[in-house]
């Protein structure tokens, strides 16, 4: 271990930590979004968009996010759709975790007893009142552990991004590791940066599994 | 114009090259469920023990992988086990010590889990009725523990499968590398080949891992 062309490199990884960590919340926001949205047509079955909704996320959830990100980047100029790697990136990223966040919401909407569906029904309330006040804060509740688990999902897959040459940590740490041929030192560097963002994530998110918990109400 | 680029599917070998990389990958991904399945039982008996330390070390080895992308993870065994440990293997190799640690450590957390959440009275029942340390495995928790993990065992399954597409970083000739050469060699005469290749190895990962996820969801909706 050579600790000064580790302190060398710090700069250029700080820059690197702060894009994976601006690309991750990207990324985990824009799947919550489309995660609701598509597991809020399924619960409700909205016809045809219900249908489009599933194999939508039968797709993206069975297929790897590398090759997703090579269609996205590759093969869509050859139909003259020409985006920039980040953007990408970031398309790719919340086509394969809004489909991750989809299921994990629709467990948790499934996770209701009916008694609470029919209780809101019977005081007359209409689907979005019932979607709104009923189905999604008690079923955000119970899909929490599935949340937890994609957020921490999502961050570690912002490191394929590396293979559309996002200048993220991945991609950085390969990158010196190239110019400089000191791999343990950029790997050990590259691990330490994960577990940074991640640990801390990971505590956060186990503290708040456990505050939610109320949603369990009932059952 | 798009339509023409469909026949650099078809020029010379290439689709019989495509599936010879895809077979790379399905092999890889087999072994390392084999092994890392294997490993995970083991350690994932040893985390229910009482032991602390063992326990320990089991956790942070869980954790560890739990932070580690898989890709970084693949970075980590091929750059250093040749420089630091002077250990020579093949690609292939490494990607298969890489997998069976991660499917490991993910398959203890799993079984864990399972023997863990079969009812105590399970247990109880099976040593009132004098059954040993052994037995009261094979006959009593064993077959619960199997029906329990199986639908997270499946999907993990599914996981191993889609990250084989990870191989071609650590240059293994897996499906999507062999794309790779096959589209910059037909770039000239097919323009519009890179469309249907990677769109083709979008559909066989597809029709890999769709079956099993199907089953792994039944699994669990039965249970309900």
């Amino acid at each position: 271990m050579n600790w000064s062309i580790m302190q060398q490199a710090l700069p250029v990884f700080v820059h690197a930590f702060g894009l994976t960590i601006w690309l991750s919340l990207i990324g985990i926001i824009g799947s919550i979004i489309v995660g609701i949205i598509a597991s809020l047509t399924q619960y409700f079955k909205v016809p045809v968009l219900s249908q489009v909704m599933t194999a939508y996320v039968e797709l993206a959830r069975n297929t790897p996010l590398l090759i997703q990100l090579f269609f996205l980047y590759y093969a869509f100029p050859v139909i003259g759709i020409k985006m920039s790697a980040e953007v990408c990136g970031i398309i790719g990223l919340i086509f394969l975790g809004g489909a991750y966040m989809a299921e994990g919401f629709t467990g948790g909407f499934n996770g209701i007893s009916t008694s609470q569906i029919n209780s809101g029904k019977a005081l007359g309330m209409s689907r979005f009142q019932l979607a709104r006040y009923v189905v999604f804060p008690q079923g955000f509740a119970l899909s929490m552990p599935a949340l937890t688990a994609n957020i921490i999902f999502l961050i570690k897959e912002t490191s394929i991004f590396s293979v559309i040459a996002i200048p993220e940590l991945t991609n950085t740490a390969l990158d010196l590791t190239g110019m400089y041929y000191r791999s343990n030192e950029y790997l050990l560097m590259l691990v330490i940066a994960y577990a940074i963002i991640l640990i801390p994530v990971i505590l956060l998110l186990t503290w708040l599994e456990r505050r939610v918990r109320y949603g369990a109400f009932g059952n | 114009m798009v339509h023409s680029g469909i026949n650099v599917l078809f020029e010379g070998s290439n689709f019989a090259r495509l599936m010879a990389g895809l077979w790379t990958s399905i092999w890889i991904a087999a072994i390392s469920l084999i092994i890392g399945l294997a490993i995970g039982i083991i350690f994932g008996i040893l985390r229910t023990l009482s032991n602390k330390f063992i326990r320990f070390i089991l956790r942070v080895y869980l954790e560890f992988f739990r932070i580690v992308p898989t890709i970084v993870l693949l970075y980590l065994v091929y750059y250093i086990l040749p420089r630091t440990f002077h250990v020579n293997w093949p690609a292939t190799w490494m990607a298969v010590l890489a997998f069976s640690l991660w499917v490991a450590a993910e398959f203890s957390d799993i079984v864990r889990g399972a023997i863990e959440s079969v009812p105590k009275s399970q247990r109880e029942s099976g040593l009132a009725l004098g059954l040993s340390k052994i037995q009261l495995f094979r006959y009593v928790l064993l077959p619960q523990v199997i029906k329990l993990e199986l639908p997270a065992t499946i999907n993990l399954a599914t996981r191993v499968i889609k990250t084989t597409s990870l191989l071609l970083v650590i240059s293994i000739m897996e499906v999507i590398n062999v794309a790779q050469q096959i589209i910059e060699a037909n770039n000239q005469q097919y323009p519009t080949g890179v469309f249907w290749v990677y769109g083709l190895i979008f559909i066989l990962y597809f029709v890999l891992d769709y079956p099993l996820s199907a089953w792994a969801k039944k699994l669990t909706n039965e249970r309900k």
